[in-house]
């Protein structure tokens, strides 16, 4: 399994009440099981959850399908309300959950 | 185009059909478990799409709906349907009014042309509908990604 990692995106520096975009791309095979001739059969193994959770509360939330394309990329809008940490919280099939933040300076 | 062939030998036994495929429900089924006997409006929402896409396997779209996104008025829930894909509930994103603005994007796999559907819920009981329709030249299907 290769490691977990996720390109999260947000700008340097905001002034409170700002609309910010965020984006996310999650290294990911968003594998769909397809059983098809020519190909071996895997289980399916998507990232089915992505959330976004940012002073105090959950801000954004993803549910992702096999019809999300590998290397799942979101991007979403949030208000800068604070200075703090916007995490990014990512679950695969299988349970496994993955976490990475990125600061978000509000002045 | 496992999942597609399945189905289409077998349309009259859905269910065998998307067990077969691995798929979880038909496109229909998808839609009213989230319309829920409500009319939808359409408009409101702006879908951006390219027009015509080379490979299926990696779609943008971006999705823009209109609204205060106050806590009293704001999007709660958007919806995105390919009515043609083995899977036809690609994604749902559930917003609040910390979002600020209710637009969000993504990257999709789209089976074959078809018109992408995109259902918007609201905190106040709306639900707007828009279509958009992508051409897709190699689809995602067995090609890999």
């Amino acid at each position: 399994m290769e490691p977990a990692a996720a390109r999260i995106t947000v700008p340097q520096a905001a002034r409170r009440g700002e609309i910010v975009e965020v984006r996310v791309l999650v290294r990911h095979p968003m594998e769909r099981a397809i059983d098809a001739p020519g190909l071996t059969p895997r289980p399916r193994r998507i990232v089915h959850t992505i959330r976004a959770t940012y002073a105090g509360e959950e801000v954004f939330r993803m549910d992702l399908s096999p019809g999300i394309a590998a290397n799942p990329y979101v991007a979403f809008r949030t208000l800068a309300v604070e200075s703090g940490d916007l995490v990014i919280e990512w679950i695969e099939d299988g349970g496994a959950v993955h976490r990475q933040a990125a600061r978000l300076t509000v002045s | 185009m496992a999942a597609a062939a399945a189905a289409a030998v077998l349309p009259t036994s859905p269910t065998t059909a998307r067990a077969q495929a691995g798929t979880a429900e038909s496109f229909e089924t998808a839609q009213q478990a989230i319309v829920r006997g409500r009319t939808p409006r359409t408009g409101g929402i702006a879908i951006d799409m390219p027009p015509l896409s080379e490979n299926g396997n990696s779609v943008d779209v971006s999705i823009r709906v209109d609204s205060p996104m106050t806590a009293a008025d704001h999007v709660r829930a958007i919806h995105v349907l390919s009515p043609k894909n083995p899977h036809p509930r690609v994604a749902t994103f559930h917003l609040g009014p910390r979002a600020g603005r209710a637009e969000v994007a993504t990257r999709i796999r789209v089976a074959t042309t078809q018109s992408i559907v995109v259902l918007a819920e609201t905190s106040t009981g709306a639900l707007l509908r828009a279509e958009r329709e992508v051409i897709v030249v190699l689809g995602a299907c067995v090609e890999g990604g």
